[in-house]
C-alpha cells in the first residue's frame, strides 16, 4: 500500500508552503504557460536565457502542492545551469517519473544522477500515485517548452 | 408505504463491502456517480445470461425478450419521470451529454438560425453549455447565461430581460457544484411566457428527488441511468411526442431507417430514429431494475432523508473543522440537495482528496466540468462530497475526521 508519507515529504511541504522563485521577470526573454485541463492547475515560467545560460527563472501560478513544490524545486535545481544540462536535469526527472512496465517505481538511489539534484528525489515517491505525475510533472514540461521558446 | 431504510440499501450494495486501505470505503461520489445495488447487476447478469439477443430484428425467443426488455424499460422509465407518452418521448442515448448534444445537433439544428438566442444558466455543466457554443461558431446562434448570486443561487432578477428573444432555456433542475435546486415549474412557466421551450438537465435530480416532466411542463428533458442507481453508458431523452416527431435524425445507421435504396434513405417514426446502432440493452435491463429499486425506496422519503442528513452535513461542516473548511454552495439546506463543494483554507482540494482516500473517502476535487462556475466564485477547483441514499450519519463523521487530518498535515 503505498503511504501519504511518501508523497507529502516534509521537503515537498517545506517548499509548498515556502515556494521559491516566486513572482514574475519584467525583463524575462519568454514567458511559458502550462495547464493540467483536468485538475484546473496553471503555471507560468519566465525565464531569463542569454549565452546558453538559464541566468534566472521565475514562476506564478496556482496547483496542487505537488505540482507547487514540483515547480519550486525545478526552479531551484536549474537556475543558473547552461541550457544542455537544464535539458538533463529534465530527462532524468521524467524517468524518475515513469513507471516501469511491471508498475514497480524507479528506484531512485539506484540512480546515481539523481542523488546529484538533491532534493528534487524526495518526489520520487509520486510515482507511487500515478494520477499525481501529472501534477509533478506540469512544471517540467512548461520548462521544456520555454527552452524551446527561448532558444529558437 | 415506503420501506426506506439507508442502511438496507447500504447492505444491498456490494461495492460497501470494499475496504481501502485498511478502512471500510466511505463513497461520497454519488454526484459523478450512484453505486449500483445487487439487483441491478443480478438484472444485467440474468440478461446476459438467459436472454441476450439484438433488439428489434429476429423473431426468435430470445430475440424478443431482449425487445420486450429493451421497450418495457422505456415504458417503466417513462412512467417513472411522469411522461404521459413514453413509447413515443424517450429516447435512449449513451448518457445526458449525449443527449444535449441530440437536442443541439437535431432540434437546434431544425430550429435555429443566426441570431437566434440559446438561454443557459451560468450554473450548467459543460454539457449543456459546449453543444451551444458548438452551434453559435457553427452557425451563429447567441448564448445568453442567467447569472448566479453570491447565495449561490440563480439571480432571476433581470429573467424577463434575458428571456426577450429567446428560442430556448435550457437550465439545470440542481447544480452538480453547488447543491443548488432550481424552482423548475417556474422557469419552465417564465421560458413559455416568454415564447421559448424549456429544457431541463435533471442528471443530478433524478436519483434524489421525485421527476415530473408534466408537472414541470417541460419541453425536454436529460438525464442518466448512472446518476439513479443504474448502470453507464445509457442516458435518457424525453420530450413531447410532436417535439420528437419534428425532429430530424442525429446518428444515422441501422435501425434509424424507415427505408434505405442506392439514392438515399428515409428515416423511422419515433424514438428509434435516434437510436441508430444496436443499443446499450443490458444496461436498460439494469435500468429498469434500478427504476423499480428506487420506486420501491420512495423518492419523497429519499429526498426527506437526503435533506436531512445535508442539514447535518452543514451543521458538521461549520462546527467541526475548525472554520478551516467552505461550502462553496447554499448554507441553509432550502432547496438544496447533499453536493458539499468544499473549500478548505491552505490545502488545494487535490491534497484534500489525496488525504481523504487515506481514510477510505472517495470525493471528486476538480472543477466538476462547471468552468464558468467555479470562474465565477474565483476557484480553479473544489473537492465535491455528494450524498445517495446509502449515505449514512457515520460517512459524514469519516469526513470531518480525515478533513481535520488534511487540515493539520498542510498546516
Amino acid at each position: 500500500m503505498a503511504n501519504l508519507d511518501d508523497l507529502y515529504r516534509e521537503i515537498i511541504l517545506d517548499h509548498y508552503r515556502s515556494p521559491r522563485n516566486r513572482g514574475e521577470l519584467t525583463e524575462a526573454t519568454s514567458r511559458t504557460e502550462g495547464f493540467n485541463p483536468l485538475c484546473g492547475d496553471e503555471l507560468v515560467i519566465y525565464l531569463v536565457v542569454r549565452d546558453g545560460v538559464l541566468e534566472d527563472i521565475k514562476l506564478t501560478g496556482h496547483g496542487c502542492s505537488i505540482s507547487q513544490a514540483s515547480s519550486s524545486m525545478m526552479s531551484s535545481a536549474v537556475k543558473g545551469k547552461r541550457i544542455e544540462d537544464v535539458r538533463r536535469a529534465i530527462d532524468r526527472f521524467k524517468t524518475m517519473m515513469t513507471l516501469h512496465e511491471d508498475g514497480a517505481a524507479a528506484e531512485p538511489a539506484a540512480e546515481p544522477d539523481l542523488r546529484s539534484d538533491g532534493e528534487l528525489a524526495a518526489l520520487a515517491g509520486v510515482v507511487k500515485f500515478p494520477v499525481r505525475i501529472k501534477c509533478a510533472t506540469l512544471a517540467w514540461n512548461t520548462l521544456t517548452q520555454a527552452l524551446d521558446e527561448a532558444t529558437a | 408505504m415506503s420501506s426506506f431504510d439507508p442502511r438496507r440499501v447500504r447492505i444491498d450494495t456490494p461495492v460497501f463491502s470494499r475496504v481501502i486501505n485498511d478502512r471500510p470505503i466511505v463513497y461520497l461520489d454519488s454526484a459523478s456517480s450512484t453505486l449500483p445495488p445487487r439487483p441491478v447487476i443480478e438484472a444485467m447478469d440474468r440478461y446476459y445470461s438467459g436472454h441476450h439477443a439484438n433488439v428489434h430484428r429476429g423473431v426468435y425467443q430470445t430475440a424478443n425478450e431482449a425487445t420486450d426488455i429493451y421497450e418495457g424499460t422505456r415504458l417503466d422509465v417513462g412512467r417513472f419521470i411522469g411522461a404521459p407518452d413514453p413509447r413515443h418521448e424517450i429516447v435512449f442515448t449513451k448518457n445526458t451529454t449525449e443527449s444535449f448534444n441530440l437536442l443541439a445537433r437535431s432540434w437546434g439544428a431544425a430550429n435555429l438560425q443566426a441570431g437566434d438566442v440559446v438561454l443557459v444558466t451560468e450554473m450548467e455543466h459543460h454539457a449543456n453549455i459546449v453543444p451551444w457554443f458548438q452551434l453559435q461558431a457553427e452557425r451563429g446562434i447567441e448564448v445568453r447565461f442567467v447569472p448566479v448570486g453570491d447565495d449561490f443561487r440563480l439571480d432571476l432578477t433581470d429573467l424577463d430581460r434575458l428571456l426577450a428573444g429567446v428560442k430556448l432555456f435550457s437550465f439545470t433542475a440542481m447544480s452538480n457544484v453547488l447543491g443548488t435546486r432550481n424552482p423548475v415549474a417556474e422557469l419552465v412557466g417564465a421560458a413559455h411566457a416568454h415564447g421559448a421551450l424549456a429544457a431541463v438537465d435533471a442528471a443530478q435530480s433524478v436519483g434524489h428527488q421525485p421527476t415530473d416532466v408534466r408537472g414541470w411542463d417541460a419541453d425536454f428533458v436529460c438525464f442518466s441511468a448512472h446518476k439513479m442507481l443504474g448502470p453507464t453508458g445509457l442516458g435518457i431523452f424525453w420530450t413531447r411526442a410532436d417535439l420528437l416527431e419534428a425532429m430530424p435524425p442525429f446518428l444515422g445507421g441501422g435501425g434509424m431507417i424507415a427505408d434505405v435504396r442506392t439514392d438515399g434513405f428515409v428515416p423511422a417514426h419515433g424514438p428509434t430514429r435516434f437510436e441508430a446502432g444496436t443499443p446499450p440493452i443490458a444496461e436498460t435491463a439494469g435500468l429498469r431494475t434500478a427504476v423499480r429499486y428506487l420506486t420501491g425506496l420512495g423518492l419523497d422519503e429519499v429526498s426527506r432523508y437526503e435533506h436531512e442528513l445535508t442539514r447535518q452535513a452543514l451543521d458538521l461542516l461549520a462546527s467541526s473543522v475548525d472554520d478551516r473548511v467552505r461550502v462553496i454552495g447554499p448554507a441553509d439546506t432550502v432547496d438544496r440537495g447533499g453536493v458539499f463543494s468544499l473549500d478548505v483554507e491552505g490545502v488545494h482540494p487535490h491534497d484534500v482528496a489525496q488525504v481523504l482516500d487515506q481514510y477510505g473517502v472517495c470525493v471528486r476535487p476538480g472543477h466538476h466540468c462547471a468552468k464558468p462556475l467555479m470562474r465565477r466564485f474565483g476557484l480553479a477547483a473544489t473537492a465535491r462530497a455528494s450524498l445517495g441514499p446509502y449515505s449514512l450519519r457515520s460517512d459524514l463523521d469519516v469526513l470531518v475526521e480525515a478533513l481535520n487530518a488534511a487540515i493539520k498535515l498542510f498546516a
